[in-house]
């Protein structure tokens, strides 16, 4: 457990001074249960006060605020607590933050288990923190009136205390903690106007940043438990595949290696530290059951889903909304994009201690329920014995929705009957991950005498993303997230026809950021593009008449416009515009864009998203920035390839991704027009690549039907 | 055995001659600011100082190292004087999930020693670090707060 003191913070130069617990080790007061943890005050004492599984206020004045989401960079470790604290009305800096065991009472409101993922954190924490901030100010103000004798509608409250006016008294939240747990808990608590807020949309520092730049935030692969061991995994390359024999006589003979165990997943070496584990793999020898998938390639794959493309083989409706057949000058194209690994700056790992107390993680998870589900079943044991401490995640990008890595350090604890770290090497990571699916689509559409988009119709070939997660799909089989910007798209075309087809090639089909919107953006967005040039149009008006329902769409298309000079581009540049729509959040992009021989070099890229609320300016800023990035990424260099069922490439020598040579300058504006806080997290992804197909397409006339560009405009 | 000076202290370490550095520092000494993230020399998220040059010490053999002044992360500045870059960091918000930066201000802050005024061409041109949450216009940033520079190349 690391604790930052509030020297350090003033030090920093942190304008506020609040101070962090890590969820690493047991919490004091974190109670392991399924349940809420129960308000641990008696009446009269000053014993601290819970009043809800959000919130403990501490009788020193400091309040403990429990974070159910995983930090992994996007800021909730800050955003959460900012509301709780706004609506009990305390100074930030009295906030503590410690990370929520996993615990149904922290179970997401929409997916109901505890989960992070999907940018909904905001959205969907909004009113149960708010709530659970107001409903505690709320027992504090009537603790404090019983004190005095009052009337609560007589007080008020302001930076951690309760206030009576007319009598000029005042009682910190710390001298009530005591009283206020004996008080009942409102059934709807006043809950604070936009107006009021003190924080929200105010507290513009992160509160982890003074751990991150002196190296004390401990990640999962930083945790360290008495007695542990270390273990590297050799999977089989194949996809599907399963280990026939191995032979563990040289790992054995490598300084450091205690023993080598088969489970389920591969084979592991475990050793008295991280570099003996690899080195002892990497001595490993073994033979495998391949099954199938040992025949695919990429160009086998690639013929596959463009033949179910053009063919509607097995489509399933999605949208069928005016006519099939419009009039008019028709256009089609077919897209084809490749699988993209997540690469996590911090490669996947886990720590599990597996007693016949029951079992403990430490790990970087987005996905708290599932890991405790499986360890129990794993280990045998019932799920109230199944502790999880979530710790600071390197990155998460949706890889660490899956519990592969918690499932296989349970399994190799188990099996040593030690605590162990299984921790990945970059080519482990790069090579089992869950990917951006392959996909490949059909569009088509009709422009009328005018130049109007009348119609059109989209067909999308992709893995399932849902069923990669194990959530159920429907019994049509349709997958809504593989179809996202396509099923729901917000382009008012009078005429128009979405169909999914699921080819179940074989690759564990992943959730990456933005996922399904990510590759569909960049079709829906060229495509669009190549009308608008088709029908002698501007994007932008070209784009803006088809929204003209949607005024926060609208917004941000004509600010991205003003902001970058749309039209006007810097000289030897050329401007490229996108837009995308993702977790109630519309966002649009304009690339300023110049050529380096066949690769296009990014030197601006201006930026608008309507959040609703901004809660933390700062990390709104730095989400639309980090995604930008992420996205130009896969949009430049990025691609998985297939090799009889392996995939070629390793690390960040063939596995490429933006560095600060190629980064562009990113210029974000945001804008606040809806009543809650929507999601920031993956949004920025979608329309980054598009808007720089376009400006190429601007320079030297050649349209981008695939990602990367290495690919799509070949030297 | 193995005779390593890492921020000040000796250690001395029962190895294999050729434990690449970073292993020595996370596992066997236990200081775990300085990250794994590609074991090849790729990403910059292992950078150490050895003596007053950056280097990647996933690629180091302790062998190679022994006896010279080795600094990481932990010791770059101290709560009370934080190293320019590490306050320019937190002045300019730069870390989001924070895995690479521990690399990132090794790797900067080694090339600040050759080149105290880098311009954004100068960072460019040699620093190759990994940043998947795409921080680097605020290391840009951060980076010209801290030396007094600005965008000139
Ligand atoms: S871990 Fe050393 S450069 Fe990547
Ligand atoms: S801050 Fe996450 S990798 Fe750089």
């Amino acid at each position: 457990m690391t604790t930052l003191n509030r020297a350090d913070f003033v030090r920093l130069g942190s304008m506020f001074s609040g101070s962090l617990v890590l969820g690493v080790g047991a919490s004091g007061c974190a109670n392991q249960s399924r349940t809420a943890p129960p308000s641990s005050a008696a009446p009269g004492t000053r014993a601290a006060f819970r009043p809800n599984a959000w919130l403990i206020v501490h009788p020193n004045e400091k309040v403990t605020v429990f974070v159910a989401k995983s930090e992994m960079g996007q800021g909730v470790a800050t955003g959460m607590p900012t509301i709780v604290a706004d609506e009990l009305d305390i100074p930030f800096e009295n906030v503590l933050v410690e990370f929520a065991p996993a615990a149904a009472a922290y179970n997401d409101p929409d997916f109901h288990i505890q989960i992070t993922g999907g940018s909904t954190s905001m959205l969907s924490s909004w009113m149960p923190l708010r709530t659970a901030g107001a409903s505690a100010r709320a027992m504090l103000v009537a603790a404090a009136a019983k004190q005095w004798g009052v009337d609560a509608s007589t007080l008020t409250t302001n930076a951690g205390s309760v206030i009576d006016n007319k009598n000029n008294r005042t009682a910190t939240y710390g001298s009530l903690t005591g009283a206020a747990a004996s008080m009942p808990v409102p059934a709807k608590p006043k809950l604070k106007s936009r107006e009021q807020f003190t924080l929200i949309g105010k507290v513009d520092k992160r509160i982890d940043t003074p751990l991150k730049v002196n190296g004390t935030a401990k990640y999962g692969i930083d945790v360290r438990v008495p007695g542990m061991k270390f273990a590297s995994i050799l999977y089989p390359p194949v996809f599907g595949a399963k280990v026939r024999s191995f032979d563990a006589s040289k790992a054995k003979q490598v300084k450091g290696v205690i023993a080598v165990v088969q489970v389920p997943s591969g084979v592991a070496v475990v050793a008295t530290n991280s570099w003996a584990a690899f080195q002892g793999k990497a001595a490993l020898t073994a033979t495998y059951d391949d099954g199938a998938f040992a025949n695919a390639s990429s160009e086998s794959l690639k013929a596959q889903f463009l033949k179910l493309a053009s063919s509607g083989t097995g489509a399933i409706a999605a949208v069928e909304r005016g006519s099939k057949s419009v009039q008019g000058t028709r256009f089609e194209a077919v897209y084809f994009g490749q699988p993209v690994a997540h690469a996590t700056m911090e490669p996947m790992n886990a720590t599990a201690s597996v007693t016949s107390d029951g079992v403990e993680i430490w790990a970087p998870t987005q996905v708290q329920t599932s890991a405790q589900a499986y360890a129990a079943k794993i280990a045998g044991v019932p799920l109230s014995r199944v502790k999880i401490h979530t710790t600071y995640l390197g990155g998460g990008f949706g890889r660490r929705l899956y519990v592969d890595f918690t499932n296989d350090a349970v399994a190799v604890s188990k099996a040593i009957k030690a605590p162990v770290q299984v921790i990945w090497t970059r080519e482990d990571d790069i090579q089992h991950d869950w990917y951006k699916p392959m996909a490949a689509n059909a569009v088509s559409a009709v422009l009328d005498g005018h130049g109007n988009l009348v119609a059109m119709r989209h067909t999308v070939v992709m893995d399932s993303i849902l069923k990669g997660l194990g959530f159920p799909l429907p019994a049509s089989g349709m997958d809504p997230v593989s179809m996202d910007s396509v099923m729901n798209s917000p382009y008012e075309i009078p005429n128009y026809q979405a169909y999914y087809i699921n080819p179940n090639s074989g690759i564990p089909p992943g959730s990456l950021r933005a996922p399904g919107a990510n590759w569909n953006g960049f079709v829906m967005e060229t495509f669009l593009d190549e009308l608008a040039h088709a029908a002698t149009k501007d994007p932008l008006a070209f784009r803006l008449a088809l929204l003209k329902k949607n005024p926060r769409a609208t917004n941000v298309l004509q600010r991205v416009a003003k902001n970058a000079s749309w039209g006007s581009p810097a000289p030897g540049t050329k401007h490229g515009l996108a837009f995308g729509f993702w977790a109630n959040t519309p966002v649009a992009t304009v690339a300023e864009v110049s050529m380096n021989g066949t690769t296009p070099r990014v030197h601006r890229a201006f930026v608008v998203a309507d959040v609703g609320i901004a809660v933390n300016p700062t990390i709104v800023r730095q989400q639309l920035e980090g995604a930008t990035n992420y996205g130009l990424s896969m949009a430049l260099a990025s691609k998985i390839t297939i090799e009889n069922g392996a995939v070629q490439q390793h690390n960040f020598y063939d596995f490429l991704v933006l560095r600060i040579d190629q980064a562009p300058e990113i210029h974000v504006d945001v804008l606040e027009n809806a009543p809650s806080p929507t999601g920031i997290g993956e949004l920025g992804v979608i329309p980054i690549a598009p808007a720089v197909a376009n400006a190429v397409f601007a320079i030297n006339g050649k349209r981008a039907r695939t990602q990367p560009f290495s690919d799509a405009y070949p030297a | 055995m193995v005779s390593l000076t890492i921020n000040g202290e000796q250690h001395d370490l029962d190895v294999p001659d050729e434990m690449p550095l970073l292993w020595a520092i996370r596992d066997v000494v236990g200081l775990t600011g300085t990250k794994f993230g590609c074991g090849v020399a790729q990403c910059g998220c292992c950078t150490v100082h050895v003596g007053d040059g950056a280097v990647r010490s996933c690629i180091t053999p302790v062998s190679s190292v022994a006896g010279k002044s080795i600094t990481t992360i932990e010791a770059l500045g101290t709560s009370e004087q934080p190293h320019p870059l590490q306050q320019a960091w937190v002045d300019e918000e730069v870390p989001q999930c924070g895995y690479c930066q521990s690399g990132q201000l090794m790797a900067i802050s080694g090339l600040l020693k050759k080149n105290p005024h880098p311009t954004d061409a100068d960072l460019a041109k040699s620093i190759t670090n990994i940043c998947r949450c795409g921080t680097y216009g605020r290391i840009r940033k951060a980076v010209a707060r801290a030396t007094g520079g600005g965008q000139q190349s």
